[in-house]
């Protein structure tokens, strides 16, 4: 079913402290959990809750992100009509670039203009969470919020930078600060914000109007006061995945199987870039025990407590623990590797080791030969 | 309509009898091999990788599962705005019409179809058999050949080659005698059911062919034989690769085993000849700690606990903590519970093995099979599970 709502998928000026990860991509097509890009979690909740139509305002280093969407048909987005939007930055000159997001969206206000849906979810690309975005419409129009934002209840922290939240006793928002502000509280922003299309535009006019060019900061912590901004909250599983830290620890928890089955597949399946890659080949000799594995892959030697994305080869004799190892690497006979993130195409000489730690995983550059 | 020099018509019509409880809901192309593929796959990635790109997809028996596997052609990047592919079902007529009385009626009921294209070549193929070919290297020799139409052999063993339609060739590969499933072979160059035709020639053997009462309308009973007795000029084209026709269980059991080898001889882990399928869209395969996988292939969505060994695993399938699958395939989203035991088996599309259950033995002579959405369970539990 259609659901009357638009979505928006925001990478202008992402929190991201990924580090080698992010230097030649955005955040938004990070390699995650074997086979996705981080994108992928925020655009196949949406399509799964029906929203017919979704825009990805793109910023920076778009180029994988081009490649990873295509034409949108591998979430059902190549449509006649509405379907995926890719919309990079549309600027007078040079200087519009760092402008901030309000500034972006009311360049690109004919994306919203000219559909007759009534809402719009905007979103980030890094929560790593499957949303049912129906639920959130059905809570936003029961409250008559003026804006329903989804959180997220963390009792025991996140890695991530994420921004607080202090909700009153009828959910609604009352504060709400920037991920290093001092306000305790255990609820995190997973800065998915619904609002009518109509107060969207008022609010984007009206804040340029004023010389305010950031969308949370300038439409809503500042109006908390004005408007009913009430917290919607998400119960499922989800990480903030915008440093190592989280990317890893987020990474890891896919190995326990109640994250793995929820996180992919309720209330909906994730969908992603098919590659056409033959099922994985476990050789004589090989050794896999708790580990998340693509495709493609070629194992020989011995992994414990991994994930291997599509391709990658682990020779024999090689032994692969506590790692991340992207597409198409390859981990020479011998090699072995403990609390590493490999990024795509590395290559592992025979009998190199390469050690990290758990709270800081050594990082192979993409295309690396060690 | 932009002319097309070859096109190629896919014979996908088959019951596949002998394939039993697999091909019960679905026809023999669609059914499923090589832990993610379907056997139609391997012939449709062939033509897109030969340069084939207007592709007549003949569909008879239980078409509902196959024509949703084929879609409009996307995975194999046949939707095309000119050409791609089609699936073309028998169809009703103003005076009657009727189903594919054979492989030739079932391309002579098209006429219209190649005709449309106006091709200088039509290549005939089946979705019946697992092999890569260039059928581009194919075209070249029977150009080169000045041939009426051209054949694609390759050599069997002495003592299976009263299965096949066995040709005899001169010097030249020409072709100077064929036998369908001779019962003394004169040689052992058997016909692949791959068969490059020059189109007037085609055209016309068809439209004879059809006006044949006695004709079985077959390539390989009437068509081949009725030209080679007309003097055309036909030529064989080797091919040297894997092929196998997996017709019965025993052949689709023993070409998915043959994937399992240390350097099979049908490699699937080949970028420059990849084989597309639709892609089912699971997350990666979760390797449990009670885990152990040794020699299988295993593909994505599945969820393995206990101990595989020699098996494909299709997405999806589960094998629960404590069993052990051995020599066996799992088909799509097969669950096998705890404690099982799987041997030298073929367990169906979603079908259910309960707990503790053991299904084949590594004593028995035949594969055993479990049908597609069948439950096993212990008899215990099912006198549980009835109402007191």
């Amino acid at each position: 079913m259609k659901l009357p709502m638009m979505g928006v998928i925001n990478l202008i000026h992402e929190a991201d402290e990924m580090g080698s990860l992010t230097a030649g991509r955005c955040l938004a097509t990070v390699p995650f959990g074997g086979r996705y890009r981080l994108i992928d979690f925020a655009l196949s909740s949406m399509v799964n809750s029906g929203i017919p139509k979704v825009a990805v305002f793109a910023h920076t280093k778009f180029r994988s992100l081009m490649d990873h969407l295509g034409s949108g048909s591998n979430w059902d987005l190549h449509r006649k009509q509405s379907g995926l939007f890719v919309l990079p930055p549309s600027m007078e000159d040079q200087t519009d670039f760092g402008k901030g997001d309000l500034y972006h969206f009311y360049r690109n206000r004919d994306y919203f203009a000219r559909s007759p849906v009534e809402y719009v979810v905007i979103s980030r690309s890094h929560m790593v969470c499957n949303v049912d975005f129906v639920q959130v419409l059905d809570q936003h129009r029961e409250t008559g919020a003026d804006i329903t934002v989804v959180c997220k209840r963390t009792p025991e922290g996140l890695p991530g930078l994420a921004r607080k939240v202090k909700i009153n006793e009828v959910g609604r928002i009352v504060e709400m600060q920037d991920h290093f502000g001092r306000l305790e509280s255990d609820v995190v922003s997973m800065e998915m914000y619904v609002l009518s299309k109509d107060l969207l535009l008022d609010l984007v006019e009206t804040s340029l109007a004023q010389g305010r060019d950031h969308f949370v900061r300038h439409t809503i912590l500042s109006r908390l006061n004005q408007l009913r901004v009430n917290a919607y909250m998400h119960d499922g599983v989800l990480g903030v995945v915008n440093n190592i830290a989280a990317y890893y620890r987020h990474s890891m928890e896919l190995l326990q199987p109640e994250v793995w089955k929820e996180l992919f597949f309720k209330p909906g399946s994730i969908y992603t870039k098919v590659k056409d890659e033959p099922p994985t080949h476990y050789r004589n000799g090989a050794d896999v025990t708790h580990s998340l594995i693509a495709n493609g892959c070629d194992i020989e030697g011995t992994v414990f407590n991994s994930i291997l994305f599509r391709g990658v080869k682990v020779g024999k004799g090689a032994v692969v623990r506590n790692s991340i190892v992207m597409q198409n690497g390859v981990i020479g006979e011998g090699g072995s590797l403990e609390n590493c993130i490999l990024d795509k195409e590395v290559e592992i000489r025979a009998l190199q080791q390469l050690r990290g730690s758990s709270e800081m995983p050594f990082i192979a550059l993409k295309r690396k030969v060690i | 309509m932009r002319k097309n020099e070859c096109i190629a018509m896919l014979l996908a019509g088959g019951e596949g009898r002998r394939l039993g409880v697999l091909t019960k809901d679905l026809a023999k192309p669609a059914v499923h091999f090589g832990g993610k593929y379907r056997i139609i796959d391997f012939t449709l990635s062939n033509c897109v990788h030969s340069g084939i790109e207007t592709v007549g997809v003949l569909t008879q028996y239980q078409p509902l599962e196959l024509t949703q596997h084929l879609g409009i052609g996307t995975p194999w990047g046949l939707d095309r705005r000119e050409g791609g592919m089609h699936v073309l079902p028998p169809y009703v007529r103003q005076k009657g019409g009727s189903w594919y009385k054979g492989t030739a009626n079932a391309i002579y009921q098209n006429l219209g179809f190649i005709e449309r294209y106006d091709p200088e070549y039509v290549l005939i193929i089946s979705g019946d058999h697992i092999y890569k070919m260039n059928y581009d290297l194919l075209l070249d020799a029977h150009k080169k050949n000045r041939a009426d139409a051209t054949l694609a052999v390759i050599s069997v063993p002495w003592a299976e080659a009263s299965r096949f339609g066995i040709l005899s060739v001169d010097e030249d590969d020409r072709v100077v005698e064929f036998a369908e499933k001779p019962k003394k072979p004169n040689s052992n160059l058997a016909s692949m059911g791959v068969y490059m035709f020059s189109w007037p020639v085609l055209k016309e053997a068809l439209i004879r062919d059809e006006a044949e009462r006695q004709s079985s309308n077959d390539f390989g009973k009437d068509i081949i034989p009725t030209l080679l007795a007309d003097g055309a000029r036909l030529f064989s084209y080797r091919f040297d690769g894997y092929w196998k026709d997996v017709g019965t269980i025993d052949s689709l059991w023993e070409a998915n085993m043959d994937l399992l080898e240390d350097k099979p001889s049908l490699q699937l882990n080949d970028r420059s000849w990849r084989i597309f399928s639709a892609s089912p869209n699971q997350p990666a395969q979760y390797i449990a700690p009670t885990a152990k996988v040794q020699g299988s292939l295993i593909n994505e969505g599945c969820v393995v606990e206990g101990q595989v060994n020699r098996s494909v695993l299709f997405h999806g399938a589960r094998v629960g903590e404590g069993s052990l699958v051995e020599d066996s395939i799992l088909m799509p989203g097969a669950t096998i519970g705890k404690d099982v035991r799987i041997i030298r088996a073929i367990v169906g599309e979603g079908a259910v093995v309960g707990d503790g259950c053991e299904v084949g033995s590594i004593e028995a002579e035949d594969i055993a099979v479990v049908g597609s959405g069948e439950t096993i369970r212990l008899e215990a539990e099912l006198k549980e599970a009835e109402p007191v």
